[in-house]
């Protein structure tokens, strides 16, 4: 809880420090708020050439899409930073940190904290809000769609934390996670029946991504899995992000471990 | 060496660190794998309160030894304690203990005022408001900070930056403080008022303090005690006096005289390089300049006169030349 | 000959990051993956959408991405150098030198396409050549017309970036600027949705704006779209923007260095 705390203050300290450039901070945002608006406004044209898309109505994408956006831009915010670890060991930052009596990853998910990704936020927030018109509500789905957001929120952070630790080893290699963290995100964009059953398998089994969206989300729509797989799995979400951020908190050591002994 | 009987504040015992290293060989195409031995059968102690110069050439091993003690960087072998504590083991423990400045990296926000700075610090120490404010209060006034506190770090000087990270990493009263090259780039003037500081803090708070430096003026302001390290390993443990004589080490006479002239030739000096009407004398480092300066002027027509004192690194050299 | 040596500088420091290489051409890969799954989800719904067939739309996404390093899409590229020498107060060394800052900084970017073109262009294109089968230029005018574009497409660009870069003189941090270019290039390039796509006015628009150079028009050149005049029209689309913007960082540079020159930065 203190280390929770530690971490609002770090963070704290780097929205007043982004606010010195206020234009840039105002571009930032607003600019970050575009790139993802254009991506929906993508989709919406993608759909003005088609009823349907691998079977899903473009109100039934949006559903996928708002709440993956959603997770994706919550562990984007919370640990955005994660990413920059390779920079940290370069500079010598990170020995710096190791100096200070706050668990490492905490410093470095807070450092250069940045509320840019707001405007993600923001428009993630309105797509899903719209999406979620046309589902049919029951107290279960409401469960359902709140532990999908949490759950969501918690295996993208496990994807950034553990993929970013290849740093640990290789620090001009940071381009490979960005196939599993972003690559994980775009897929969640998309209802996963475009992809074949062998891609399919390895979204649910090795980068479980399928669990951020598309299995709670198929509960949500009242449908069952394309693949026929069972409908247990439209519950394991929890499972699923517990199970991941467990695996990158345990890379993490592992690469704190390599670096301590390396020192490099 | 008197020690308190809880034994020395840090202690370090056949300290063995190696790097594995890839290097690129001519007509390779795959990098070579390479150990390097960085620090080497170390051993030395430090008491509580000791003011200790830990000095060397360009890659002796000093910032390795650092990243051990502080527990960024595991041992390949021998043991590390310090207060007690496995650095590497009880990393984050150690941290509230101790204070670290990294000569020329700065741990503060450079877009805010130093004051935000060091309250973030108090929160990630955990430090009672009132010690925080007490020890606020004590450096900025003995570091002259005052007007700078509420200044965004990126306006500030060098020397200011200094003292504000020096300031960042006592807050907390850690037992002991490692400096990295605390002086390099500062004035004169800093350069002073940041010795007179420190010496101060190790009276008042019997802060133990483990230097690294170039700056041979800042071991004789500051340490009773000097270690050598080279080639990762320790090659003087001692008063700063014993190393000048043990280096035999020598200072130098640079003699302008109005008119080029064969070499000099008095009595306890001799000449190293000739250049036109200027001269360099070589002398130990212990005999006193006068008489050398009398016999000079009394036989040759002196335009002027200056005296350099050796450098930390041909002190170091001649040691460990003549230790090889 | 100063030009050519500054382009090969350029490729060789870009030629050292060759972990960095390996893992771009990994996540290109994987991307372009992702996106012809996409695409052939929508052309199997619409067969003929914006006149593109099946294999015409994984080309195009292949293509995408092999172009993404080469033109800097994101924004970035050598242009970063200059926003930072503005922002450290070092171009005013620059802008005292005789060469042509603009020259200089385009054949320094030249080289950076070079590399980037002959790794991260090349490396994705085998893999959608080996797994998705994708078109590859119908006749040799084809390829020679698309290397010119492409060469064009990285002018149009750099030039962009460059004036992005500028900003710095004012603003001292391009960072917000950058991020909102580089919005509009994804979107109105064709990277994020082939802009035959568009409907009516945006997609006559987005057809018109410079960002159409980046990949829409060297990809419709190496799909075969563009035939006899047509060809023609397309490469002098591209060669405008490249005039009309490169005379933009002539006249950005000349007001930068008034206000460098008379106010000191």
């Amino acid at each position: 809880m203190g280390d929770l705390r530690t971490y609002g203050q770090i963070a704290w300290l780097w929205i007043r420090a982004a606010w010195q450039y206020p234009t840039s901070f105002v571009l930032l945002a607003v600019g970050n708020g575009l790139i993802t608006g254009l991506d929906f406004v993508g989709l919406w044209i993608m759909f003005s050439h088609l009823r349907d898309l691998a079977g899903f109505t473009l109100h039934e994408v949006a559903l996928l899409y708002g709440s993956a956006s959603l997770a994706l831009a919550v562990a984007d915010t919370a640990i955005g930073s994660v990413e920059r670890i390779g920079t940290y060991i370069r500079t010598g930052r990170l020995d710096q940190m190791m100096t200070k009596p706050v668990p490492l990853l905490v410093q470095v998910c807070a450092d250069q904290f940045t509320l840019r990704r707001l405007g993600r936020l923001t428009q993630a927030a309105v797509v899903f809000g719209w999406a979620c018109t046309y589902v049919d509500w029951t107290p279960l789905r409401v469960l359902v769609a709140v532990s999908m957001l949490v759950s969501g929120a918690l295996l993208f952070f496990g994807l950034f934390v553990g993929f970013s630790c290849i740093q640990f080893w290789t620090t001009d290699a940071t381009e490979f996670a960005n196939a599993f963290t972003y690559g994980g995100a775009t897929v969640t964009q998309y209802p996963l029946s475009i992809f074949p059953r062998e891609v399919m398998v390895g979204l649910t089994f090795v980068i479980p991504v399928a669990f951020v969206n598309w299995y709670p989300c198929l509960y949500l729509l009242g449908r069952s899995d394309p693949f026929g797989s069972p409908d247990a799995l439209q519950f394991a979400s929890p499972v699923a992000g517990i199970l991941t951020m467990v695996a990158a908190l345990l890379v993490w050591r592992t690469g704190v471990r390599h670096y301590t002994s390396t020192g490099s | 060496m008197s020690r308190p009987n809880d034994g020395p504040l840090i202690d370090v015992r056949d300290l063995e660190r190696t790097f594995d290293v890839r290097r690129r060989v001519e007509g390779r195409r795959r990098r070579v794998r390479e150990q390097v031995v960085a620090v080497h059968d170390l051993t030395f102690s430090v008491d509580a309160g000791e003011m200790v110069g830990y000095i060397g050439p360009n890659g002796a091993g000093k910032s390795t030894t650092i990243k051990m003690l502080t527990g960024i960087l595991v041992p390949s072998g021998g043991e590390v304690r310090v207060g007690g504590l496995d650095p590497s083991r009880q990393r984050v423990d150690l941290a509230r203990r101790i204070g670290v400045v990294f000569g020329q990296r700065s741990t503060l926000w450079w877009d805010l005022p130093l004051r935000d700075s060091f309250e973030l610090l108090q929160k990630m120490y955990r430090i009672p408001p009132a010690r925080y404010r007490e020890n606020l209060d004590r450096f900025v006034d003995l570091l002259d900070l005052g007007a700078q506190l509420d200044t965004p770090v990126r306006q500030l000087s060098l020397g200011q930056r200094m003292r504000g990270d020096i300031t960042a990493a006592l807050l907390h009263d850690p037992e002991v403080i490692y400096l990295d090259e605390p002086t390099i780039g500062l004035d004169v003037v800093s350069k002073g008022r940041l010795r007179e500081f420190l010496r101060a803090l190790n009276a008042e708070r019997g802060t133990t303090l483990l230097l690294t430096t170039h700056d041979l003026q800042d071991i004789e302001a500051l340490c009773d005690r000097v270690i050598v390290i080279d080639h990762g390993t320790s090659v003087y443990d001692g008063s700063l006096a014993g190393l000048h004589a043990q280096g035999g080490s020598r200072r130098t006479l640079v003699v302008d005289l109005v008119d080029e002239a064969p070499p000099i030739d008095v009595p306890g000096a001799e000449v190293r390089t000739v250049e036109g009407p200027r001269q360099w004398l070589s002398f130990p480092s212990d005999a006193s300049a006068a008489p050398i300066v009398a016999a000079v002027a009394a036989a040759y027509d002196v335009a002027d006169l200056s005296i350099q004192e050796p450098d930390i690194e041909d002190v170091i050299r001649d040691l460990y030349s003549r230790g090889a | 000959m100063l030009h050519v040596a500054v382009a090969t500088r350029a490729f060789r420091r870009y030629s050292t990051y060759r972990a960095a290489t390996v893992s771009g051409i990994f996540t290109n890969s994987v991307f372009g993956i992702i996106y012809s799954f996409a695409y052939l989800a929508l052309w199997e719904a619409n067969p003929t959408a914006g006149g593109y067939d099946a294999q015409d739309a994984v080309t195009y996404v292949w293509l995408g991405q092999a172009l993404l390093m080469t033109i800097a899409l994101w924004g970035g590229g050598t242009t970063d150098d200059l926003a930072e020498r503005v922002r450290t107060g070092d171009i005013a060394i620059d802008l005292y030198r005789p060469v042509g800052l603009v020259g200089w900084y385009l054949a320094s970017d030249l080289g950076r396409a070079a590399y980037h073109l002959l790794t991260r262009g090349f490396g994705p294109t085998v893999i959608g050549l080996v797994v998705f089968d994708i078109a590859l230029p119908g006749s040799a005018l084809d390829a020679a017309a698309f290397a010119v574009s492409l060469v064009l497409a990285v002018v149009v660009s750099f030039a962009i970036r460059f004036l992005v870069a500028s900003t710095a003189f004012w603003l001292l941090d391009q960072s917000g600027v950058k991020v909102m270019s580089g919005a509009f290039a994804i979107f109105f390039s064709g990277m994020m949705l082939p802009l035959v796509l568009f409907p009516g006015w945006l997609g006559t628009v987005a057809n018109a704006l410079p960002w159409a150079s980046y990949v829409q028009v060297p990809a419709d050149i190496w799909l075969g779209k563009h035939q006899g005049v047509d060809l023609l029209a397309a490469l002098s689309f591209q060669v405008a923007w490249a005039v009309v913007l490169l005379a933009a960082c002539h006249g950005v540079l000349r007001l930068a260095t008034r206000k460098v020159v008379v106010q000191g930065g």
